[in-house]
């Protein structure tokens, strides 16, 4: 199928794309389009008018400082699987980034689109709540900022107003020598996740677990923390007993079903893969020492 | 003779253009003027249309015409297609209409068509076509079909039943009685699309200086499709000509004359104007042929020392909407079970039932992988019964050597025997296992269990007819250039059938096979032809091209030898010449043509007959069987349901390989199709029959990282049946997949009593039969 | 009513190291913008949804959906199709032969999508794995191949473009 028409602006500055955005109605942004493209050849999104903020080169870019890392909403994927910077302070990125989609489609993929497509297995916005990101949106009326855990209003859509932007995403690094792994049970390479897990943590100087982090995609509406099991895993020493208490608790969240997946089967692969999350980020540190 | 060209890999002639970029699929073409067309399909499964306002669609600027049913009538004889495979006892009324008439009977069926100056424009005045429809109640799935009080799947019909036959020979009942062990076994078996990468597509250009419409379609059959289409717009031969581009794959979703092609064509004589139909992926999903869904209840015995005695049950076959080519999916299914296995008795109630969902007709495999599966699955659960090994059952069963070729009581559709004809099945059996190393299994699934997977190994044959007649068309001609050129009405659709036709040419002709053109596809070259269906097209027009050739070649020689005052004997074709063995004494092919194609006035040559041409209609007098075993290793992650296949083992017997590196593709590209009828690909509906995975990020085709390395073996028992010894592969790959892969999941997991009776297997549910596994033995 | 007052975009752009320029309405997408205003049909549609992987090609450089990228996004970028892989004068190039030798290809529909993503792979990692190219190539769908002959062709093209390097 072809896309319905639609008028196309392509501004070179934020302020012209907001002032469209503020403007125009049954406007849509086109990011990377790696989602709306599909949606709008297959007419399941039929937007009258579409802002594309591509031309506007300041919206991309990873800068870092005092160990907060800021990325550009218009970040392609494939810059975030290889900058040198985010894999040296978050390497958990690469790892993640690697089981989204394609080359090609990471290749125009962007942080903000995903974001803001809000797919529930998909791993960006599972990242950002890992890290409790704080989205930056703008609109003509000014800046504002949103923590990542209350960027999702509904399934599949941002608490964006319709003249918005975001524009990026701030989070601090965890500590250089934090443990991380991003896992997926997904049928088949680079299909969203059934479900998927993230973990960091972070030992204190006795060796004893003394941060953790764990998100899961796929499972809610949105991606979802685990704070009971991370809270479980406080004080422990890594290792098999700790993880698979922790991973428990994954056992007992509500989870989605749809057509094909149960829920049931949804919180039993949330167990597993909260577990192997843990065990590889642990493992590899393990390897590492060895 | 030693073969020179037949047998050896020679490089395809196909590649350089689909390399470059320069092959022409049907959505390259662009003639002057040309314009394009959108369908209205149905939203619902079932209706009865009390509407249809074009109205406010024909006023969208870009829009030439917006047709319904009544719009064609005048250049149609006919509101429906015909039955293509007629066979006793059909309904009436079970061919597709070309648009909708008063009822709709599945979601996608096409109501309209918008014929535009873009595609996008018509899709954009499809949206504006205000259909209104009386929604009546769907049939969602064949077994409700059948059920009493059930929704009639069309208004039309009596009933929901296409057809119910029984199928069978010996003494079931009888013998069942005796046996040392049954089984009984409720299988349910899906197969979703054919999915090839380039879906349909039709260009119907009128040329108003010869005042003659070519039909330039994606189709694997250019001749049916002439045939069906002067037949429904009232044409003749010399009025219609059907032509192929390049053919991006077909699968069986192209062996079928649509409603879109009569409809685009249609319109094209009504409008005088080219148009061109691209069918996108969501309307393959929607509107083109389908295998999908067989339930089949069995039971199965044995004798105390796992030897066959007999299978019995029942099979509901799920037709969809309309069955085009009458039952013969069911039909193949049923003949399919015996497979290489010596089965003393079989009875088998079939029946194909009518449903409100896309049409059916054979995808790549055409039932026998649904029958090969029942027969798997039964030797699997006798075998756990007598509690013999899985592997040990299926060499205790095969049919020997010393029985070929050996006939079963059953008839094949055509109404044949069916007789296999050469093949040693134990050798390829014994071969399958030691090239996957069954002896070093056991340490594998050690290490696999060390990494907590756990690792299954699993065996399975198949066998299916190939090369279906009753004949196919060749031509082969040296023209007064000297080029030899093959004309056939086989038509590929990716095999590289022109290269393995081109050295079966060169063979006899001596001449490179790189300079050979072979033309397909092109109804103005040849007369007759049936086209690409049932992994028949080396078999039956290799044949037709290779006796084509030899004639050829014998007015070549008898030229020659009539020029150089030699033997017939004494002359041998090389490299383009026809020389005197063992002297400098040749001429080119091209003289020969040209002292055969006369000068006016004058005679030819005594004994010469006019042309360096013959034309031959191989008529094969029966099916030919090349027998696969399929050895499959994979690992189950007991914990998610995830199966990883390991390691792949194929013989398959293609009889003589005209060219063994396009044969193994053609088995690759089988068991990866059906690798992902086994484990993927699922054509979901929904309790309306509205279909649930229409985009191919829902209905998941296997890609490289889930396909493991297919070791491929090919057995080489040349087939009494041609002139070649060869057999068809085409489908071959597909027969024994699923049943190895289920026999080897099930062995993962030291299940027994065949718990997996559902394909595709997927993860969710192999993971309720391990925790329900784990139940059980804590209880 | 919209489809008059569609506007026209013109837009110019490099394809296969040639000055293009073209005029396209807005809703467009750079496959068929490629296919049908320029005439380079090497580059085939399967699915329109950016699955199939067929209408794959270079932008900049980089692998990406001719399907889910509109045309008018390309002005001003330099866009490699398969025509552009060789000249018609040309014998075929590495990747290219290598598929032909090791029957890389049947019907050929999805081939240069996938010789076009191979490009860029092959430029990144000169020597990769057998499984790191499937998974490279896990955005390619092909019905006729089963794959494993162009991981064979990939892998041989490789080992020759090291070689030539050498």
């Amino acid at each position: 199928m072809k896309a319905s028409p639609f008028a196309y602006f392509a501004p070179d500055t934020l302020q012209e794309a907001l002032d469209l955005l503020g403007s125009l109605d049954n406007a849509k942004i086109l990011a990377g389009g790696q989602s709306l493209m599909a949606m709008l050849n297959l007419r399941y999104a039929m937007p009258d008018q579409l802002v594309d903020i591509n031309g506007i080169s300041d919206l991309a870019g990873i800068t870092e400082q005092g160990g907060r890392l800021s990325i550009g909403a218009m970040t392609r994927q494939r810059v975030l699987e290889r900058d040198s910077l985010l894999f040296q302070k978050a390497p958990i990125f690469r790892e993640a980034l690697l089981q989204v989609g394609h080359i090609q489609t990471r290749n125009r993929g962007t942080i903000g689109g995903s974001l803001c497509h809000l797919d529930p297995a998909a791993e960006l916005p599972a990242l950002a709540m890992l890290y409790d990101a704080t989205l930056i949106a703008r609109s003509a009326k000014g800046e504002r900022a949103l923590p990542m855990a209350e960027f999702p209003a509904f399934y599949m859509t941002p608490a964006l107003e319709p003249d918005e932007i975001l524009t990026r995403i701030d989070f601090d690094a965890w500590p250089q020598d934090s443990h991380f792994a991003f896992v997926e049970f997904s049928r088949r390479h680079g299909d969203f996740a059934i479900v998927a897990a993230g973990c960091l943590f972070s030992l204190s100087p006795s060796g004893t677990i003394e941060r953790a982090a764990i998100v899961l995609g796929g499972v809610g509406a949105a991606p979802m923390r685990l704070t009971e099991a991370e809270n479980s895993l406080i004080g422990q020493v890594p290792g098999r007993a700790a993880f698979e208490a922790a991973a428990r608790a994954a056992q007992d969240i509500e989870a989605m079903e749809d057509s094909v997946y149960s829920a049931q089967y949804r919180c039993h692969l949330s167990e597993v893969m909260t577990r192997r999350a843990l065990t590889k980020a642990w493992d590899r540190h393990q390897e590492r020492a060895a | 003779m030693d073969p020179r060209f037949i047998g050896q890999s020679v490089r395809r002639q196909e590649d350089d253009s689909l390399l470059r970029g320069t092959g022409k699929f049907v959505d390259d073409l662009d003639p002057h003027g040309l314009t394009h067309a959108a369908f209205l399909r149905s939203p619902v499964a079932h209706g009865r249309i009390r509407s249809i306002d074009t109205s406010f669609a024909a006023q969208v600027p870009g829009v030439i015409a917006v047709l319904t049913l009544a719009d064609l009538r005048p250049v149609l004889t006919s509101d429906r297609l015909p039955v293509q495979f007629k066979s006793d006892g059909l309904p009436p009324n079970i061919g597709p209409y070309i648009l909708a008439k008063e009822e709709v009977v599945y979601v996608g069926e096409t109501v309209a068509l918008v014929i535009a100056e873009s595609r996008a424009i018509a899709e954009d005045a499809v949206a504006l076509i205000d259909l209104d429809i009386e929604e009546l109640d769907p049939v969602t799935g064949c077994q409700q079909a059948v059920q009493p009080g059930a929704p009639k799947a069309a208004l039309d019909r009596s009933n929901n039943i296409y057809a119910q036959f029984d199928m069978g020979y010996g003494d079931v009942d009888q013998t069942f009685a005796d046996a040392a062990h049954r089984v009984s076994l409720a299988l349910v078996q899906h197969r979703g699309g054919a999915h090839p990468i380039e879906g349909r597509g039709v260009l119907a250009h009128p040329d108003p200086m010869s005042g003659q419409m070519t039909v330039w379609s994606s189709t694997q059959q250019a001749h049916e499709a002439r045939g069906f289409l002067i037949e429904l717009l009232g044409l003749d031969e010399t009025l219609l000509r059907v032509r192929t581009p390049e053919v991006g794959g077909g699968f069986g979703a192209k062996y079928l004359l649509y409603p879109e092609e009569v409809s685009v064509t249609a319109a094209s004589l009504l409008l005088g104007r080219p148009i061109k139909w691209i069918e996108d992926r969501r309307e393959h999903f929607l509107a083109a042929i389908q295998e999908r869904d067989q339930f089949w209840d069995v039971e199965a015995a044995c004798d105390a020392s796992g030897k066959l005695v007999g299978i019995r049950g029942t099979m509901i076959h799920d037709g969809g909407a309309y069955v085009p080519q009458g039952v013969n999916l069911a039909y193949n299914a049923a003949t399919a079970v015996p497979g290489p296995y010596d089965l003393p008795n079989y009875k088998l109630s079939v029946q194909a039932v009518a449903t409100n969902k896309v049409p059916t007709i054979p995808v790549r495999g055409a039932g026998y992988p649904e029958g090969t599966f029942v027969m798997e699955r039964v030797l699997d659960a006798l075998a756990d019964a007598a509690g013999l090994d899985r592997i040990e059952i299926r060499r205790r069963n095969l049919i020997p050597v010393s029985a070929m070729p050996f006939s079963t009581p059953l008839k094949s559709r055509s109404g044949s025997g069916i007789t296999y004809d050469s093949g040693d099945f134990h050798a390829m059996y014994e071969q399958a296992l030691k090239e996957i190393d069954l002896d070093g299994f056991a340490d594998r699934k050690a290490k696999a269990a060390q990494a907590g997977l756990l690792r299954g190994i699993g065996v399975a044959c198949g066998i299916k007819g190939t090369g279906r007649g009753p004949y196919e068309s060749a031509t082969v001609r040296i023209g007064k250039s000297g080029k030899v050129t093959v004309f056939t009405g086989a038509m590929p659709m990716g095999q590289g059938l022109k290269t393995a036709l081109s050295q079966i040419t060169a063979e006899s002709l001596g001449v490179d096979p790189g300079d050979i053109t072979v033309v397909c596809g092109d109804t103005n070259t040849i007369s007759l032809g049936l086209g690409g269906f049932a992994s028949r097209q080396t078999v039956v027009a290799g044949s037709s091209v290779s006796v084509a050739a030899k004639a050829v070649r014998d007015q070549a020689l008898h030229i020659a030898a009539g020029l150089f005052e030699a033997d017939v004997g004494d002359i041998e074709l090389v490299d383009g010449m026809a020389r005197v063995k063992g002297t400098e004494i040749q001429t080119s092919l091209k003289e020969l043509a040209k002292i055969a194609g006369g000068s006016p006035g004058y005679s030819l040559p005594t004994g010469v007959t006019p042309g360096l041409e013959a034309t031959e209609y191989f008529m094969p007098t029966g099916l030919t069987y090349g027998m696969g075993v399929h050895a499959v290793e994979l690992e189950v992650d007991a914990e998610t349901g995830a199966v990883t296949l390991q390691r792949y083992v194929v013989v398959n017997d293609c009889g003589r390989a005209i060219n063994p590196k396009i044969v193994v593709g053609q088995i690759h590209g089988g068991v990866v199709h059906a690798i992902g009828n086994a484990l993927f690909e699922f054509m979901g509906y929904d309790e309306q029959a509205q279909p649930t995975t229409t985009t191919l990020a829902d209905y998941l085709m296997p890609t490289a990282p889930e396909i493991p390395r297919i070791d491929v073996h090919l057995a080489e028992y040349p087939s009494p049946l041609n002139p070649l010894g060869v057999k068809g592969v085409g489908e071959a790959g597909c027969l024994p997949t699923a049943g190895a892969i289920v026999s080897a999941i099930e062995n993962a997991l030291g299940a027994k009593n065949n718990m997996i009776q559902r394909i595709p297997v997927m993860p969710q549910d192999l993971f309720q039969f391990i925790q329900q596994g784990k139940q059980s033995s804590a209880a | 009513m919209t489809n008059s007052a569609e506007t026209l975009h013109t837009v110019a752009l490099t394809v296969n190291d040639v000055p293009r320029e073209g005029t396209c309405v807005a809703r467009q997408n750079l496959a068929d913008f490629l296919r049908h205003d320029l005439h380079l049909t090497g580059t085939h549609v399967g699915c329109e949804h950016g699955v199939c992987g067929a209408c794959t090609v270079l932008v900049d450089g980089q692998a990406v959906r001719g399907c889910l990228m509109l045309a008018v996004q390309a002005k001003g970028r330099s866009v490699t199709t398969i025509e552009g892989l060789t000249r018609s004068d040309q014998e075929l190039g590495v990747l290219q032969e290598a598929f032909s030798q090791h029957h890389a290809l049947q019907c050929g529909f999805c081939t240069p999508g996938i010789l076009m993503t191979l490009v860029e792979v092959l430029q990144d990692d000169p020597d990769p794995s057998e499984m790191a190219l499937r998974e490279a190539l896990s955005g390619n769908l092909c019905r006729c191949t089963g794959y494993q002959n162009i991981i064979d062709a990939a892998l041989a093209a490789a080992a020759a473009l090291r070689q030539n390097q050498k």
